[in-house]
Formats: C-alpha cells, sequence, structure tokens
C-alpha cells in the first residue's frame, strides 16, 4: 500500500500552500489592509497590487490575505465546537442507548430539517449579531447535529464488538472505553467529516458575512469582501474573481485531503 | 477517478456560484425584458411616430393601498406626488404656490385662511373640484373616520372647514395662529363621492393614474385637462426593480430610461449613455456624539475628532467626490438658514487634533465605538473611512453594525452610544425641524447636547416676531454647534440621478419626490 495517493499529495501540497499563505498573513501584509488611498480607487490587477485594488483604494490581495486567516480562524473553532460537543453526544447517544438516544436524535431529526444557515441566522439573531464569537457560537451549534449523527453511527457499531466487550469484562469504565478503545478506532469515519464539516464552515462563515451579520467592517473576511465585491462587478471584477477563486481554492484543498484520507484508509487508490 | 476530481470541481464552482450571484436571476430577466420593450427607448423617446414614454426604475413596490392619505412609505409619496395636489404645492426652491386653490387669504389675527380654488380645474375622473371636496379631504384628515387613513397632527390646530358663499370658496379657522400651518395644506385634495382611491387613485396632478401590477410596475398618463403646464411625456412607467444588482443591467439594457438615489459606485459604472443629475438627500449627515458620554464630554475631545476628520477625504473615498460639505445642523437645500462660513471651522488637522487631545488629558488617544445602522451602506463606508483616520491621531474606533430597529432603540430613544453615523432628516421644511432635537430639554435630543446659550439662542428665534430676527437667531444656534463641536459634521449626500441621453429636466426639491412633469426631450 505504498503507492502515491494523487489526492493525498496534491490535498496536502495546496493545504500547506494555503497554510503557508495564511500565517504569513497573520504577521506580514504587502500594504495595510485597511489603508485606504484616494488616488488608487479601482486599480486592477499589477505587479504592485496583485488582485487590484477596491472602492477604497485598499489592496486587495493584502485583504484576501487577512481575510483568508479571519475565515479559516472562524471555521476551524466553529468546526472544534461542533466536532466535541458532537462527539460527546454521538457517544452518549450511541453507546448507551435507551430513551435519551431516541430523544436526543429526534431533536437532531429536527435540527437537520432547518438549512443550516437559517439555523445559524435564528442562532445569531437571538446572540446579538456583529460579534466574530457570536458567529463562530451561532455556526458551531449548528454544526453539532452532524457530527453527533456521524458518531453515533459509529460508537453504535462498535458497541458490540468483542474487543469492546473484553475491555468491559476486564472492568474497564464507559469514559476508558470511549476515549481509549473506541475513538480511535473511528478515526476512518471522522477524519472526512471533519475536512467535510471545515469545508461547510468556511462556506457558512463566508455566506454569513455575505448577509452582512458576520464580521464588520472594516475588517476583512473572505464572505464580507466577496459581499463587497458583488456591487462592483462591472466596475472591479477582479476583486469578486480574486476573493471567490481563494474561497474556491480553500474548500478544493482540504476536499481533496478529505477524499484522500478516505481513500488511504479504505485501501483503494 | 479522473471522473470524481472533475464533478468535485464543478461542484465547487457551482457553490462559489451561489454564493456571489444571490439574485442573478432577476437581473437576467430583466435584461431580457430590455431586448424586447427597449428597443424604442433605446433612443430618446417621443419622435413624431412614437408618443413620449419613458420608464423609471423605483427600488421597492408601493404602500398596498394607493390613497394618498393612508401612505406611509416616503417611496409612495415620492411617486404619487405626480398625480396627487393639495391647496398649496411646494417647488424646487422650497417655496409653496397655490395648486388646487387659485388664491388664498389669511386674516389678520393669523386665524382665518380662505381659500379661492382655481377656475375650472378637474379631477383626473372629469369631475370639477368643488368646496365640498377640498372640506372632505381635510376633514378626513383631522379625525380620521376611516380604517388606515393618518391623522396629519399638525391639522388639530383646525377648529373648522367650512365652504363660504359658493362652491369655489373655502374658509379654515384655525384655534391659535400658526406660521407654519400653510406648508401642511400641501395634502392631496380626493373627490368626495369616489371611493377607489387605494386601487385607482384619482387627484388633481400633471399625471393620472393608469393601471398598476403589483411588486412589478405602476403606469401614470399625461393628464390632458391640466390647469397649469402640465407634463411633457405622454406615458411614464415606474418599474419596480428591488435587487441593486439589477439596477445597473437594467439602465444598461434600455429596460429603464431614469433611476433615482443612485450610489457612486453604481454612477461609475454607467457609462456614456446617461446623464447624471445631482442633487442632495437633504441629509444632516454626521458623527453624532453622546456629548454625556465619557470622552466625549469634553469639548477639546470632541473638537480634536473634527478636526482629525478629513471631510473632502471622505467623499473622494466612499463618494467619489460626490456630496456637499456641512458644519452645522443645516444643509445647503435651506439656503435661508444655512451659514456656508460655517463648513470649513474645522480644517483637517492632525497636530492641532493630537494637541487638543493631549491637552484632554488623552496624550495616547482612546477607544471608541461607533454604531451605524447596518442596512445604509453609505454610513457604513463614511464610518470606515473615519476609523482609518482617526487611527492617525491615535483613536482606535470600532464599528459596530446594528439592525435599524436595534439603532432606533438603542442608540436614538435609548441614547446607549458613544457615537453613530447616520444622516438626520427635517420631519417638515422648517429650521425648527432640524434645530429643535439640540435643546437640552428636548425628547429627541439623543446626542444629550446641553448647552445654555444653544437654548436661549432657539427660545429667540422661536419667540421672534419678525422673520430677521428669528433666521439671525437660527444662525446663531448653529454657530453654537460648530463652536462647541456637538457633532462631527460630515456632509449632505449627494442624490444622484442617472436620465438616458436625450432627456432633461429632472427637478429637484427639498422633500423626498421624484417629480417627472418637468422630464422632456432634449431639444
Amino acid at each position: 500500500m505504498k503507492r502515491g495517493n494523487g489526492f493525498l499529495t496534491a490535498g496536502l501540497l495546496l493545504t500547506c500552500v494555503l497554510t503557508a499563505l495564511i500565517l504569513v498573513g497573520f504577521f506580514w501584509t504587502p500594504y495595510d489592509p485597511n489603508a485606504m488611498a484616494v488616488g488608487g480607487k479601482f486599480d486592477g490587477p499589477s505587479l504592485a497590487h496583485w488582485m487590484g485594488t477596491d472602492n477604497f483604494g485598499r489592496d486587495i490581495f493584502s485583504r484576501v490575505l487577512k481575510g483568508t486567516g479571519t475565515t479559516v480562524s472562524i471555521a476551524l473553532v466553529t468546526l472544534a465546537i461542533g466536532a466535541v460537543c458532537g462527539c460527546l453526544v454521538g457517544a452518549l447517544t450511541g453507546y448507551f442507548g435507551g430513551p435519551a438516544d431516541g430523544l436526543l436524535m429526534r431533536l437532531n431529526d429536527a435540527l437537520t430539517a432547518f438549512p443550516s444557515i437559517l439555523l445559524a441566522l435564528v442562532v445569531i439573531s437571538i446572540l446579538e449579531p456583529g460579534k466574530k464569537a457570536n458567529v463562530i457560537l451561532a455556526l458551531g451549534l449548528v454544526f453539532i447535529p452532524s457530527f453527533a449523527r456521524v458518531t453515533r453511527t459509529a460508537f453504535a457499531g462498535l458497541r458490540d464488538v468483542n474487543f469492546i466487550k473484553s475491555a468491559r469484562l476486564m472492568g474497564a469504565g464507559s469514559v476508558r472505553i470511549l476515549a481509549v478503545h473506541m475513538l480511535p478506532n473511528m478515526l476512518s469515519v471522522l477524519l472526512p467529516a471533519l475536512t467535510i464539516g471545515f469545508n461547510n464552515a468556511v462556506l457558512a462563515e463566508a455566506s454569513m458575512s455575505f448577509l452582512g451579520i458576520g464580521v464588520t467592517p472594516p475588517d476583512a473576511s473572505l464572505g464580507y469582501m466577496l459581499s463587497e465585491a458583488q456591487g462592483m462587478l462591472f466596475a472591479a471584477p477582479w476583486y469578486a474573481l480574486g476573493t471567490g477563486l481563494v474561497i474556491v481554492l480553500l474548500v478544493f484543498s482540504v476536499g481533496l485531503l478529505g477524499e484522500g484520507l478516505r481513500r488511504r484508509d479504505k485501501g483503494v487508490l | 477517478m479522473k471522473k470524481k476530481l472533475l464533478a468535485l470541481l464543478l461542484l465547487l464552482g457551482l457553490l462559489s456560484t451561489v454564493l456571489c450571484g444571490c439574485g442573478d436571476g432577476s437581473a437576467e430577466k430583466a435584461a431580457d425584458e430590455g431586448q424586447t420593450s427597449g428597443s424604442e427607448n433605446q433612443e430618446a423617446p417621443g419622435t413624431a411616430d412614437h408618443p413620449a414614454e419613458i420608464t423609471v426604475g423605483i427600488a421597492q413596490d408601493l404602500d398596498e393601498s394607493l390613497d394618498p392619505h393612508k401612505a406611509v412609505a416616503a417611496g409612495t409619496k415620492e411617486v404619487m406626488f405626480n398625480v396627487f395636489e393639495g391647496l398649496m404645492k411646494p417647488t424646487p426652491e422650497g417655496d409653496l404656490i397655490p395648486a388646487v386653490a387659485e388664491k388664498y387669504e389669511i386674516s389678520d389675527d393669523q386665524l382665518v385662511y380662505t381659500f379661492t380654488i382655481r377656475d375650472g380645474i378637474k379631477f383626473h375622473n372629469g369631475s370639477p373640484v368643488t368646496a365640498g371636496d377640498v372640506v372632505n379631504s381635510i376633514t378626513r384628515c383631522i379625525a380620521p373616520y376611516e380604517a388606515d387613513v393618518l391623522a396629519v397632527e399638525a391639522l388639530s390646530a383646525v377648529d373648522k372647514v367650512i365652504t363660504a358663499e359658493d362652491d369655489r370658496t373655502v374658509q379654515i379657522r384655525l384655534k391659535e395662529p400658526n406660521t407654519e400651518f400653510l406648508s401642511y395644506l400641501t395634502l392631496a385634495i380626493l373627490p368626495a363621492d369616489y371611493d377607489q382611491q387605494d386601487t385607482a387613485p384619482v387627484g388633481t396632478g400633471p399625471f393620472k393614474f393608469v393601471s398598476r401590477a403589483a411588486q412589478d410596475s405602476i403606469v401614470l398618463e399625461r393628464f390632458e385637462d391640466y390647469w397649469g403646464e402640465g407634463a411633457y411625456l405622454d406615458k411614464v412607467t415606474f418599474k419596480i426593480i428591488e435587487n441593486a444588482d439589477s439596477i445597473l443591467m437594467s439602465l444598461q439594457s434600455g429596460a429603464v430610461d431614469m433611476f433615482a438615489h443612485l450610489t457612486s459606485t453604481q454612477v461609475a459604472q454607467l457609462g456614456d449613455g446617461f446623464n447624471i443629475e445631482e442633487g442632495t438627500m437633504n441629509l444632516v449627515q454626521a458623527m453624532y456624539l453622546n456629548n454625556a458620554e465619557k470622552p466625549f464630554d469634553d469639548v477639546r475631545v470632541r473638537q480634536a475628532l473634527c478636526y482629525a476628520v478629513d471631510r473632502q477625504q471622505i467623499l473622494d473615498l466612499a463618494f467619489d467626490g460626490y456630496g456637499s460639505l456641512i458644519g452645522s445642523s443645516m444643509y445647503p437645500a435651506f439656503g435661508k438658514y444655512f451659514d456656508d462660513s460655517l463648513t470649513n471651522h474645522y480644517s483637517h488637522d492632525v497636530e492641532k487634533a493630537k494637541a487638543l487631545l493631549a491637552d484632554a488629558g488623552y496624550p495616547d488617544g482612546f477607544a471608541m465605538t461607533i454604531t451605524v445602522p447596518s442596512n445604509y451602506q453609505p454610513h457604513i463606508d463614511t464610518a470606515q473611512v473615519i476609523v482609518e483616520q482617526l487611527r492617525e491621531v491615535g483613536v482606535t474606533a470600532e464599528i459596530q453594525l446594528v439592525e435599524w430597529g436595534t439603532w432606533l432603540s438603542d442608540v436614538y430613544a435609548g441614547r446607549q452610544f458613544q457615537s453613530t453615523v447616520v444622516g438626520v432628516d427635517a420631519s417638515t421644511m422648517t429650521a425648527r425641524a432640524l434645530l429643535e432635537r439640540f435643546t437640552s430639554s428636548a425628547s429627541n435630543n439623543f446626542i444629550n447636547y446641553n448647552n445654555e446659550e444653544y437654548d436661549a439662542f432657539f427660545q429667540q428665534a422661536v419667540t421672534a416676531a419678525d422673520d430677521e430676527t428669528r433666521t439671525a437667531a437660527y444662525k446663531q444656534a448653529e454657530a453654537n454647534l460648530t463652536e462647541n463641536a456637538a457633532n462631527v459634521y460630515i456632509q449632505d449626500l449627494a442624490d444622484l440621478v442617472a436620465v438616458r441621453k436625450g432627456l432633461e429636466g429632472v427637478r429637484f426639491y427639498p422633500i423626498y419626490v421624484l417629480d417627472l412633469a418637468g422630464i422632456r426631450r432634449t431639444a
């Protein structure tokens, strides 16, 4: 099984490049992402401004670097909330079963029936919009049901497997069984779920900011920039293209990574 | 494997298209319509073979009822201004001229107004305007007895409305004198015996109502029997285009010939086929400061902010140079009260701002929040530029976007804010409407301005016997606001109207209307 896995290699490569760019963006950008210039409004892409400038004369490339960082960090924290809470719910319902299982899973069904953005909108309007922490919290909550569902199936499937039964006979506690014996055995389920979840989180943050309830100006985030770009499609088409391209690349790279991981674990190439 | 990769790519492409193209559908629709109906509109309308017809885009549908006494939305009044008239009507200069009335007399004690109705004036349905119609229209709004008719508060000053002598004379008696009373008589005059106002309104204006398709369009036609000069155009179709992105496409494709209240970014993208007329929105846009809140309770801090903000740069960056700078709570369209010498009282000066801040005990600046209603992009853009400019003097400002409802309850009513960027307008065409709010006891004094001198000036203006004293006192009050840096005054926003080349005659008013009677083909 040591043959190259195209998906994994390509995904890793692309992700590494993007991660490097994001890290650079945290500490250094070619221009101050918020600095405005009266003379330089709507300049097309050039050597000085790789992605052109926007309606305030701000350098789009610098803003994309910063904005990608914002978007990705929101996505990661969101994912963490969703995955950890989702796993907990999944473990409790999947491993123990019983009436709590039925109740939580029906609740889960009800929540998944709503489009996730709609649900996040409801949560955010209750929490007070315009705060980054609230966007993260709202998105995180919305991501719990899907993780709970995926992990519940895995936990339930492992519950009656022999090695778990042996562990139980040896007197291992539930927590130990769940954490030490079960969790490592469901990574093949969890990893792809995480990569897909990450992509959804990126898109969700983008759409939330696009709708004007995510980050507040003048902070940059990919979604917010895209919504700004929408009003200038004719004056500055490069704005929407550049920003959109980065979102596509981001989602694509992690998607490749996830697919690669899935294939490696399944032994398919 | 290749197939899957391709599918994944396509899916991602699709997702991003969905994300950046919300509402493209309607844009395409508008563009399609432009090809079918726009062909005759491409050239200036009104050639010998074609009657003069234009299509005007509006950004929102009108109120459900078209009855002018029930209209709530500014957008409805704006359009129906062409259909209805009152005894008096406003002019672009901000004066009032008799419309349905031919002339009027005011008794010496200022209590009795006698109007003579114009000879031979007719409603759109052909019936003549009688004194009975006028009495009925006014009493209808004093104490409404019909559902949804809005009471006009100022009319509560009316003691009684009677028809006197003949069918052409109406007398209005007031309980007490009111110098602003005439400006409320722009109230629409409607036929008394007509009950279809909601769906097929009838008035006396230069255009008559033809038809309406909800969410789509309203059609008006020239009224041949109009008493005055009348309209030049034969037919006007108001097309509702709610999606901001389709506005440009509709204009460019020829589906729409005229659109008001555009942004400078939209105008910049329009190209050569249009003339851009620039009026003003009649708003006092400022960064309003909560004068009761630290650190803005210190006049030096407020002045420092005035010096720190470069207003011309705001216009250049966020409005492509459009807009008129102001220096106090008065906009230029109010020529009589506007004092241009206040406009440049504070010129951009970073050093001076820093010195004032150091003087006030903030040598390293401070952090502040600017609350901005999230549905007004011009104010958000302005705030973004201000944040950048304040950084230069060491002040760290953070923008907090709130919904309009929250802004009204927390900022305007609750006064829970540090600073906010909005535009304040005048509810009536009087200086009082703009300046009364800064008196210390005013219920709408949301910036908590408290200045004895100001209160005195205002009192002097209100109680002044003659116009000259009044105007002078109002101007002193304005200067007081400027000197004490009550707010960081910025500009009166530009109202940009795009009109297809070959058309002319856009008229701007000090109130929010879209007058089409003057629009004609270029000679």
